[in-house]
């Protein structure tokens, strides 16, 4: 009624200028959000999830198949029996301690994509030293070595792309990928060349790690998932407590300021992505020494990429990684089953991750802003 | 149309917030064809807001604009222009890799390929009407200042405007820049324009506008004739109470020096000389004004003291007690291990002085951390500096563990200039410290340079508002194009001596 | 040829190699030039090229024996274009309205992309029962052609005029793109908006309309890059689905935007040199080996130096900082105009 009553009024004044206004009026405004709940924060990341899944289960009934199996299977696949159980934390476990070394890179706001070269720079220093060392020490000191090899190689890995960032300012997203390559064919040059293995006939393998350099197991899963819990206490100090983690989070904040502040920014750089680097080369040993007992191009599986969106829905936060890393595990675990019942090809967790990926990025807007429709506008203006 | 025919603009009880913040609150006032409005108010007022939601940046919460006698909604900027509306923004909104053509075009309708030949014709024309000159195909990052200016106004009259709106137009010209501006400004009023000029200096209000709109904390507190009004009545109005304007000057007896800079030179990115054979001395207890046109090397002069800029030639020396210790060269970290207290405030607080997303004690830490034992970093004792400068300093903040970028500009000033007055230096270098500030808090940082002063510290301060050097200096070093074309005494010196000085060549 | 090394062959190699390079790279930079750093290039690919074959299969499959190969392969490039053109609209809905973080969003356009392009090719290979391939005529269309008299002239005719449609439609975007950036008002208010959004938005230029078009129609120009690898890379593999068949190129050519300081007509030389470097295997060894004659450099060296070339590429360019031929200053960063 009140609003009838102004619109006359208008019109009888400022004839003909209705419409245009009708039209031009915005509909909808953002507004920024000073701070939000925790609670809402949880509850809109979870509604994004659920959506993502959602969308996801639409696509699976595309396919010709019903989404509430297909999920429940994958569930079952990867949760169902204490078998799955184990082999979904051995698939947990790389993705987790990538993605710590990832997310070290991320806080400084060096977009480290390399994680893939990363791991296999770890993994072949270690492999190294299982194929042709491994007479010549015993199993722990081994076992050491192989730790230390992956440590340096990873880190030097990752400290390459850091040395000319820190020097020329040079695109560190682009070089760290293209690192990716490169260390995948240089492994394939081993594999195919001097280190295929020449009783396996025609096939370009490497041969089998001896068992002295194979990680021990604990509860029925390698030792790796020990090692990953123990980075990530470690990992979480480093952040949040340490002098060194304070230097990361001025100098990803502004490297302006960290100047300003007498931080050696090219150190930062150098040390932070030797650490990065380093973590992912753990993740090689952890790779090939606890799970494959070999190395083969193939020997990243993608968990390089897979825990840059493990760092990322973490939020960068050492403990949160932990239940995203089984999250995505229990996704990849999942597919493979799915795989075997409905036909369903595995890239379809990847492109489950992508999804979900969407939606959180998406669902960051409802936490930071919020909408103002023309309707509440109107009681303003009587 | 019961408006009378020479209005061309009337707001009408216009109010807009952010936020928890109202930035304007019914706000109304009338534009009247060839006439100069002033709209005076001090930082924060909500003079650009208001002036925004003319240009369509901003969306009014309430209230209604009429342009010629009919409401219009001005939703973007294109409406705005539609209306005969343009306005010249303070930051200018030009692209810097494109010519002074293609910014005056740009966004224009018209044929799909562009005549650059007619186009380069038309801006002479209009440049040549109101009595100056511009290059059409020169491009921004080549331009100073006060080129781009024009080039801003050219874009604005090629938009068929008869409406201009000047924000702040004077801050970064010359004395003498500001009076050619005026004298274009003065023509296009005779050419039937209306301008609204948006300002916080009171002789401009007065040597320009014909009509005075005065707001305050938002609100239209004032409108009056530019001949009925005096310095003493707009400060009232702008301020809300009698204030004295006049900075104490507090000078003791000057100490000896204390910062030799002999022959300094410095390179910029294209290795020109951003500073060119500079020599001059800082003496304790003393405050030196640094004058001069933006870009003139003030940043390289501030940033090479403080061993954050690379030094091609010459030196800087510090002596205390007799003892001197050679700077040039050495990194912020060398600096403060030989036991020279610097402390530096920079122009760019929160992209330079502090870490915006982090919180007071994080920033209060940034210098001093690296002092801590051990590993781990110690948050006690930063934690207690920042309760203490919230109290002494009056800072206003949820708390601690609020991220500085929330403050608001007054309040950040205070965390920056309070944590490097804590490191009790023997040497300050301020940038620009009051830029943005209202009234209250640049008095508060006014008191507190005066209070170092009589400490005996050695004080650098870079400023660009001239008035307030020649009141709050001792001496002032003028800078043009990276080197000293003078060093006056601020007592006796005069503004237009500092405007002559600062485009020497 | 050229005293044993056959230049010729060589060359119509790498051009044939070049192509796909060269539509991501030109995708890429109308991308950037809006100021959205698009790093999702490798995911739009795949979509492209997963499309791009699906459309081909399912109008033949439909079609049966009537079916046409032009009809078919148009279809594939629509497609393969709207697809990639998607992936530039998600992308754009994300940080354009919901303004997420282009890094992450890129790479998880990545992620998605490789996914959605994959799970497509396996689909279609499940359910032709083994793997996908699409009729011969719709591979012929995708083969070379032939311009009567042109085609014929020796070694010019094999040099300039005897690609696939593709090749041609690719240097056609080019030249398109650059009369638009350099010569036209729509052209000038997108560097408008890539340099400097606040002042393009002043201007009254729709910013979010720009953007949402430019990473649209460049994700597009990048799925058909992708659809040119699918359908019409010369070899046994052209019209049928190999998973993983993009394999970095899409990242390559993100590199390529930079070492063609944004410009298109740089990013024809820029595609023609990487081509040429993925191509040089199948001459240089034969070559090597007329005067060492047991002389065979692994495959693995000759894979490597494309990407040894970007970080080549983006140190030399990170060394020369050029005000003119440098990324839209806009790019990384969203906008937002009530930000205060």
């Amino acid at each position: 009624m009140e609003d009838e009553k102004v619109t006359e009024k208008e019109n009888v004044t400022i004839a003909g200028h209705d419409e245009y206004k009708e039209h031009h009026e915005p509909l909808v405004r953002m507004v920024k959000r000073d701070t939000v709940s925790r609670e809402r924060a949880i509850a809109v990341r979870a509604a994004a999830i659920v959506s993502a899944l959602v969308v996801g289960g639409i696509l699976i009934l595309f396919m010709g198949h019903n989404p509430i199996f297909v999920y429940g299977d994958m569930v079952n696949g990867s949760l169902g029996s204490a078998l799955v159980l184990r082999e979904t934390a051995r698939m947990a476990i790389p993705l987790l301690i990538t993605g710590m070394g990832i997310a070290l890179a991320f806080k400084m706001r060096f977009w480290n994509i390399g994680a893939e070269g990363q791991i296999i720079a770890g993994a072949t220093a270690a492999s190294y030293f299982a194929l042709f060392h491994h007479q010549n020490m015993p199993s722990p000191v081994l076992l050491m070595v192989m730790f230390a090899a992956a440590v340096v190689a990873g880190g030097i890995w990752g400290m390459i792309p850091a040395v000319f960032k820190a020097k020329w300012n040079t695109n560190e997203t682009l070089f760290t990928l293209m690192l990716n390559y490169i260390a995948l064919e240089g492994i394939r040059y081993l594999q195919y060349g001097p280190w295929r293995d020449p009783g396996m006939m025609g096939f370009p393998v490497i041969s089998m790690f001896n068992i002295s350099a194979r990680l021990p197991r604990v509860f029925g899963v390698h030792v790796g998932w020990i090692i990953a819990l123990v980075l990530v206490a470690l990992v979480y100090i480093y952040m949040k407590k340490s002098k060194q983690g304070y230097e990361i989070t001025v100098v990803g904040e502004s490297i302006q300021t960290a100047r300003y502040a007498g931080i050696n920014v090219k150190l930062v750089f150098l040390r932070t992505m030797f650490i990065s680097g380093a973590i992912a080369g753990i993740t090689g040993f952890v790779t090939v020494a606890g799970a494959n007992f070999t190395i083969s191009e193939g020997v990243t599986g993608g968990v390089g990429f897979t825990a840059i969106t493990v760092a990322w829905l973490a939020k960068l936060n050492p403990a949160a990684m932990i239940a995203i890393s089984v999250f995505l595990a229990i996704l990849q675990k999942g597919s493979g089953t799915i795989q075997t019942i409905y036909n369903i090809p595995e890239s379809a967790a990847q492109l489950l991750i992508g999804l979900i990926l969407f939606f959180m990025l998406g669902c960051e807007f409802f936490l930071n802003f919020k909408l103002v429709f023309k309707n509440s506008k109107k009681e303003v203006t009587e | 149309m019961e408006i009378g025919t020479d209005s061309v603009i009337k707001l009408h009880n216009i109010s807009k917030s952010f936020g928890t913040v109202q930035a304007n609150k019914d706000v109304s006032f009338e534009l009247n064809k060839g006439e100069i409005l002033a709209l005076l108010g001090e930082n924060g007022s909500g003079k650009t807001t208001l002036m925004n939601m003319l240009s369509g940046i901003y969306y009014p919460d309430s209230g209604a604009i009429y342009a010629g006698g009919t409401e219009v909604i001005i939703r973007s900027p294109k409406d705005s222009f539609d209306l005969g509306i343009g306005m010249i923004h303070q930051h200018f909104k030009l692209v810097d890799v494109l010519t002074a053509a293609e910014n005056i075009i740009l966004g224009l309708k018209g044929s799909a390929f562009i005549n650059r030949k007619r186009l380069a014709k038309e801006i002479r024309e209009i440049s040549e009407k109101y009595g100056f000159s511009l290059d059409p195909n020169k491009k921004i990052y080549d331009m100073s200042v006060s080129e781009k200016q024009k080039v801003e106004i050219v874009k604005v009259l090629y938009r068929g405007a008869d409406v201009l709106i000047l924000d702040e137009p004077t801050a970064v010209l010359t004395p003498q820049e500001a009076d050619i501006l005026f004298d274009m400004l003065r023509k296009m009023k005779e050419d039937g324009k209306a301008i609204i000029i948006i300002t916080h200096k009171l002789n401009e209000v007065l040597s320009l506008s014909d009509r005075v709109c005065i707001l305050r904390k938002g609100e239209l507190v004032g409108e009056l004739q530019t001949k009925d009004a005096t310095i003493q009545s707009l400060t009232e109005g702008m301020v809300g109470r009698a204030v004295n304007l006049e900075i104490m000057r507090d000078s003791g007896a000057l100490g000896d020096e204390r910062i030799n800079v002999s022959d300094l030179t410095c390179l910029n990115e294209d290795g020109l000389k951003a500073l060119d054979a500079v020599s001059f001395g800082l003496r304790a207890g003393e405050i030196l004004g640094v004058a001069g046109i933006a870009g003139s090397g003030q940043k390289e002069l501030c940033e090479s003291l403080t061993g954050l800029y690379p030094i091609e030639s010459g030196s800087i020396k510090f002596i205390e007690d007799g003892h001197t210790s050679e700077l040039t060269g050495f990194s912020p970290t060398e600096i403060a291990k030989k036991g020279v207290h610097l402390a530096f405030v920079p122009e760019d607080r929160l992209g330079m002085g502090l870490v915006a997303g982090l919180d007071m004690v994080e920033n209060i830490m940034l210098k001093s951390y690296h002092n801590d034992r051990g590993f781990l970093i110690d948050r006690k004792k930063p934690k207690e500096t920042a309760e203490k400068l919230i109290k002494s300093l009056e800072i206003v903040t949820p708390g601690v563990s609020t991220p500085v970028r929330r403050l608001s500009g007054g309040n950040v000033q205070k965390v920056l200039l309070g944590r490097e007055i804590d490191s009790k230096p023997s040497v300050l270098i301020v940038a620009y410290p009051v830029r943005g500030l209202d009234i209250n808090s640049s008095y508060t940082i006014y008191n507190l340079l005066n209070d170092e002063r009589k400490e005996g510290v050695a004080v650098l301060f870079v400023g660009e508002d001239l008035d307030v050097l020649l009141e709050l200096c001792d001496r002032i070093m003028v800078l043009c194009s990276g080197r000293i074309s003078g060093i006056v005494d601020a007592k006796t010196a005069t503004k237009e001596e500092l405007g002559l000085l600062m485009t020497e060549q | 040829m050229v005293g044993g090394f056959d230049f010729t062959n060589f060359f119509f190699m790498a051009v044939i190699a070049a192509t796909p390079l060269l539509f991501a790279t030109l995708g890429e930079i109308l991308t950037e030039k809006s100021g959205s750093l698009n790093l999702g290039v490798e995911g739009m690919m795949f979509m492209g090229a997963a499309a791009g074959i699906a459309a081909s299969y399912f109008y033949e499959t439909a079609a049966g024996s009537g079916a046409s190969g032009i009809v078919s392969a148009l279809l594939a490039v629509l497609i393969g274009f709207l697809a990639g053109a998607f992936g530039g609209f998600i992308y754009s809905l994300l940080t354009v309205t919901l303004r997420a973080n282009q890094n992450v969003t890129g790479l998880a356009l990545t992620i998605f992309g490789i996914g959605a392009g994959n799970l497509i090719g396996e689909l279609l290979g499940i359910r032709a029962g083994g793997f996908t391939t699409v009729s011969d005529s719709t591979k012929s269309v995708f083969s070379g052609i032939s311009i009567p008299f042109l085609s014929d002239i020796p070694v010019i005719g094999r040099l300039f005029f005897s690609y696939n449609f593709m090749v041609y439609l690719a240097v056609a975007t080019a030249v398109l793109l650059i009369v638009l950036l350099n010569k036209t008002r729509v052209g000038l208010n997108l560097r408008g908006v890539g340099e400097n959004p606040a002042t393009a938005d002043a201007v009254g230029i729709n910013v979010t309309k720009y953007k949402y078009i430019a990473a649209s129609v460049g994700g597009g120009i990048c799925g058909l890059g992708g659809v040119y690898i699918s359908m019409a890379t010369v070899g046994g593999n052209a019209g049928t689905w190999i998973d993983n068949c993009i394999a970095g190129r899409g990242w390559i050519a993100v590199a390529l935007v930079i070492f063609a300081a944004w410009r298109p007509s740089r990013a024809i030389i820029g595609a023609l040199l990487f081509g040429g470097l993925s191509a040089l295997w199948l001459y240089f060894d034969p070559w090597l080996q007329t005067f060492l004659p047991n002389a065979s450099i692994p495959q693995q060296i000759y894979n490597v130096l494309p990407f040894i070339a970007t970080i080549l590429v983006l140190i030399f360019t990170s060394i020369r900082q050029s005000k003119e031929l440098s990324q839209p200053k806009a790019c990384g960063t969203n906008y937002f105009r009530e930000e205060r």
